[in-house]
């Protein structure tokens, strides 16, 4: 299943710079930016390397698309258009409600919705929000993101900063949010730990159950993490864990194997975890393969210690990978 | 079929009604070079020098040829596929599908065409389908399955919102599962879906999956001359598609295809905004504009404020939905909106915008009276296409700013009676589609069927206004009826204003095409009642003569 991914957000929100930043930190995954809007493609004109009819070749083999109306429809003549990407993105207009989106994209066989990011401008949400036109639409936004980039904090102070964050508990409750300026998050935040471009892991050593590391120290306001899980767990349960806020985690996916030695994916975006089986003949259900996490959080916030506590891995040695 | 230059023929009628006040009717009508010269008796038209008098409509009554100012290629399209719908309806050649009255008469009908297919699993689609008359038992996969349980098959309800599929097609897009998340997906005890997809994301993989391509059936080739067959069938000679995307490779063709000597239609498509920015559309319709001809008439750009009242996602101001449903969606950000006006505007390009919900309708308002200030056109005649729930602040408010309405009559007949049970409730399913206020406060405004959301036919549009009749007999809204005369002249000259068309058809008058409606009998003269029923012997088009059973 190809991973997807909805960015959305009011108008001016700061979401094609936010798609900019993250095919310049591609690193090697093809990204296939969908755009579903009233035709503005805002890629950057460096980043595009040629066009070939409506498709734009962008570089390190990513590519922009626009679809019509017809959302759906669009996604499903996606394989005629252009060679499978390692993730797809889209990116909605001011107007959409992205989670309808995230539903519409279950439905065409081969993509999962892999998260809905919604970006806000710190400035303006709140009058956005109370906008007589388009209020309740924004609103309704905020509360289907899974993360939240609450861009262009640098407009505003940190006392509304702090009451910005108060009021977006409570309308949108289920999204990490993330502060940013020129929507500056990093793509792994948004693409998610599915199409993270991993870098090997260390081998297996005998009678090791697990063994975490800092993956990408050099996320800035994020750190990554990788557990290799050995022993039965029980997903169901592992999902609960991840999803506490407590854990400041932004994204996470791995494979478990239950007490049976049946494969399942484990994916959590923000609050909100997922647990399914593993598509057979994919690496994940490959039972030679080791289970394992990928972890993204807010640096400072994501502690190992507390996790491995949270799913009952204790003691275990954390070699530094950096 | 064509006139040679040059030369004048007058042809007689039992009577011409003109739209033109100042002669109101006549018994003959002159053409040259498929124009009307002049209209009155013979006598009156003797002045103009030789002619030829044509007695073939001697026994029949000119009206000028009727304009459809909302319609979509779509008409031409659907045939190609199953009629299912619940009303008579006739076909591009004539032949009339009668209604299928129950789910049994549905099944009936497909098995007639699966039985026609040598594949057993080539796919199956029907349309115009309208369970709402079925009472309140729901079509399911397993009906469909009864025509065969193999073949894939679909049918497209008649609002074009719903698509029932059968278990094969549901089994042919990955829809079999039980773990659907998905409020367009209904259930049945089995966690399968029950077989209606509601809503085009969640129907559009099985349509897909089923080969319909909802671009052909948006216009192709065969598409616009079946739609141009049931023009003349219905006495249209002026239509608009509205919206479609114009796609450059697609301009060659209408190019050629309505520049044929043959075609018997002066067709309007206008541009939807969709894909393009408010920059970009308007300068691709200034594009198109300059490549017009007298019978393909470009650059006119639609855009969607909100969706539909019967599908609950057009945009509603306080207190919404009768039943409590939300209140609608946008489907276009105001700033896109505004900053589309106001180019149309500064660039002399008019916008049409779907505008079903009180809401919807506010906005487009409240835009164009923002975009009027920074520039003024006296004339621009932006419309409001559908306009259902205007109330009359609102109809003063366009007549102010120069706005027209189009109005969904044929709303009435057709989902009347939901509208005033469900959908917004007997208040204002009274006054939907006030065509009365409108007249009265001297908003300019036209009526239309969306075809196909409902059938191509200017006097069954025209009948709609005029008597308020829903499928159930329903008088809904008395007030708003409107007088034949003034229906007939919203089907003529009252669309063609709405086009900026009005200086050139829509009334029968020196100068003006030879467009005309050719009828067998007189629309002033029948019951009100039987308005629909009035027999359409075909049109003439510039002067060139089409029989509906020739076309």
């Amino acid at each position: 299943m190809l991973p997807t991914v909805v960015v959305g957000g009011y108008l001016g929100a700061g979401k094609t710079t936010l798609v900019n930043r993250v095919l310049r930190g591609a690193g090697g995954r093809r990204i296939a930016v969908v755009v579903n809007d009233f035709g503005e493609i805002g890629i950057d004109a460096d980043l595009i390397e040629s066009r070939d009819g409506d498709v734009l070749n962008l570089a390190g083999g990513c590519v922009c698309c626009a679809v019509g109306s017809d959302l759906v429809a669009g996604l499903m003549a996606l394989p005629e258009r252009i060679a499978p990407p390692d993730v797809v993105l889209i990116e909605t207009s001011g107007v959409a409600l992205p989670g309808a989106v995230a539903r519409a994209v279950r439905l065409v066989p081969g993509l999962d919705a892999d998260g809905i990011v919604v970006v806000a401008d710190a400035e303006t949400i709140r009058t956005r929000a109370d906008d007589p036109w388009v209020g309740d639409t924004v609103r309704q936004q905020l509360a289907e993101a899974d993360l939240l980039v609450l861009n262009k904090t640098d407009l505003i102070g940190a006392q509304a900063l702090g009451a910005l964050h108060a009021w977006l508990a409570d309308v949108a409750p289920r999204a990490v949010r993330i502060d940013a300026v020129d929507a500056d998050v990093p793509p792994d935040a948004v693409l998610g730990a599915a199409a993270a471009a991993q870098p090997p892991l260390p081998p297996l050593s005998a009678g090791r159950a697990m063994r975490s590391g800092v993956l990408r120290p050099a996320l800035g306001l994020f750190e990554s993490r990788s557990i290799v899980l050995d022993g039965a767990l029980d997903p169901q349960a592992l999902a609960r864990a991840l999803a506490d806020p407590a854990l400041g985690l932004v994204r996470a996916k791995g494979v478990v194997r239950d007490g049976d030695g049946v494969p399942w994916v484990v994916q959590a975006v923000g609050l909100r975890v997922r647990v399914t089986p593993a598509p057979p003949g994919t690496p994940a259900a490959d039972p030679a393969a080791s289970a394992r996490l990928v972890l993204i959080g807010l640096r400072g916030t994501l502690d190992a210690g507390m996790i491995e506590a949270r799913l009952g891995l204790h003691g275990a040695a954390a070699p530094d990978r950096s | 079929m064509s006139q040679s230059a040059g030369r004048t023929v007058v042809y007689a009628a039992r009577r011409i009604h003109t739209m033109d006040p100042s002669r109101p009717q006549g018994t003959h009508v002159a053409v040259r070079d498929g124009r009307v010269l002049g209209v009155g008796t013979l006598e009156t038209l003797r002045g103009w020098g030789d002619f030829e008098i044509d007695d073939r409509f001697a026994a029949k009554v000119l009206l000028p040829g009727f304009v459809e100012g909302h319609s979509h290629v779509g008409e031409g399209t659907y045939w190609r596929y199953v009629y299912c719908g619940y009303f008579d309806r006739t076909d591009p050649d004539g032949r009339v599908w009668p209604g299928a009255r129950s789910i049994e008469a549905v099944v009936a009908r497909l098995r007639e065409a699966h039985e026609t297919l040598v594949d057993p699993k080539a796919p199956l689609f029907g349309w115009g389908l309208d369970p709402l008359f079925f009472g309140a038992r729901r079509m399911t996969r397993h009906d469909l399955d009864a025509v065969s349980p193999e073949r894939p098959i679909g049918v497209l309800h008649a609002s074009g919102h719903i698509t029932n599929a059968s278990t094969a097609a549901l089994a042919l897009a990955g829809y079999l599962r039980t773990d659907h998340d998905h409020p367009g997906i209904p259930l049945d005890d089995a966690r399968l879906p029950m077989g209606e997809l509601r809503g085009p994301e969640a129907m559009m993989p099985v349509l897909f999956r089923l080969g319909v391509d909802r671009a052909a059936m948006s216009g192709d080739e065969a598409g616009l001359r079946a739609f141009a067959k049931l023009a003349v069938r219905t006495g249209t000679t002026t239509a608009t598609d509205l919206a479609t995307p114009i796609p450059d490779d697609a301009i060659e063709s209408l190019l050629r295809v309505t520049g044929e000597d043959g075609f018997p239609l002066r067709f309007v498509p206008a541009m939807h905004v969709r894909g393009h920015t408010p920059q970009g559309a308007v300068e691709r319709a200034l594009g198109l504009k300059a490549r017009s001809t007298d019978r393909l008439r470009l650059g006119r750009i639609k855009a969607h404020a909100d969706g539909s009242i019967q599908g609950f996602t057009a945009r509603m101001r306080w207190p919404g939905y009768h039943n409590g449903a939300p209140q609608g969606l946008w489907y276009i950000e105001p700033e896109t909106l505004r900053a589309l006006f106001a180019l149309g505007l500064e660039h002399g390009i008019q916008i049409h915008t779907h505008t079903n919900g009180d809401a919807a309708i506010d906005l487009a308002i409240e835009s164009l009276e923002t975009a009027l200030r920074a520039h003024p056109s006296p004339d621009h005649r932006f419309v409001l296409q559908h306009c259902q729930l205007a109330d009359s602040a609102q109809l003063r408010r366009m007549k102010a700013l120069g706005l027209c309405a189009n109005f969904f009559a044929n709303h009435h007949f057709y989902w009347g009676d939901a509208h005033h049970d469900q959908t917004v409730g007997p208040d204002r399913a009274e006054r939907m589609n006030p065509c009365r206020s409108a007249q009265d406060i001297g908003v300019p405004y036209t009526i239309h069927s969306d075809a196909p959301v409902t059938p191509l036919g200017p006097l069954h549009v025209a009948w709609c206004a005029v008597n308020r009749r829903t499928a159930s007999g329903r008088l809904l809204g008395a007030h708003e009826r409107i007088p034949v005369a003034d229906a007939l002249r919203a089907i003529t000259l009252g669309a063609a204003w709405t086009l900026h068309l009005d200086g050139e058809i829509g009334s029968i008058e020196c100068g003006k095409r030879a467009d005309f409606a050719v009828l067998e009998d007189d629309p002033f003269e029948v019951a009100p009642e039987a308005l629909k029923d009035v027999g359409v012997w075909g049109t003439v088009h510039g002067g060139r003569i089409f029989a509906a059973g020739a076309a």
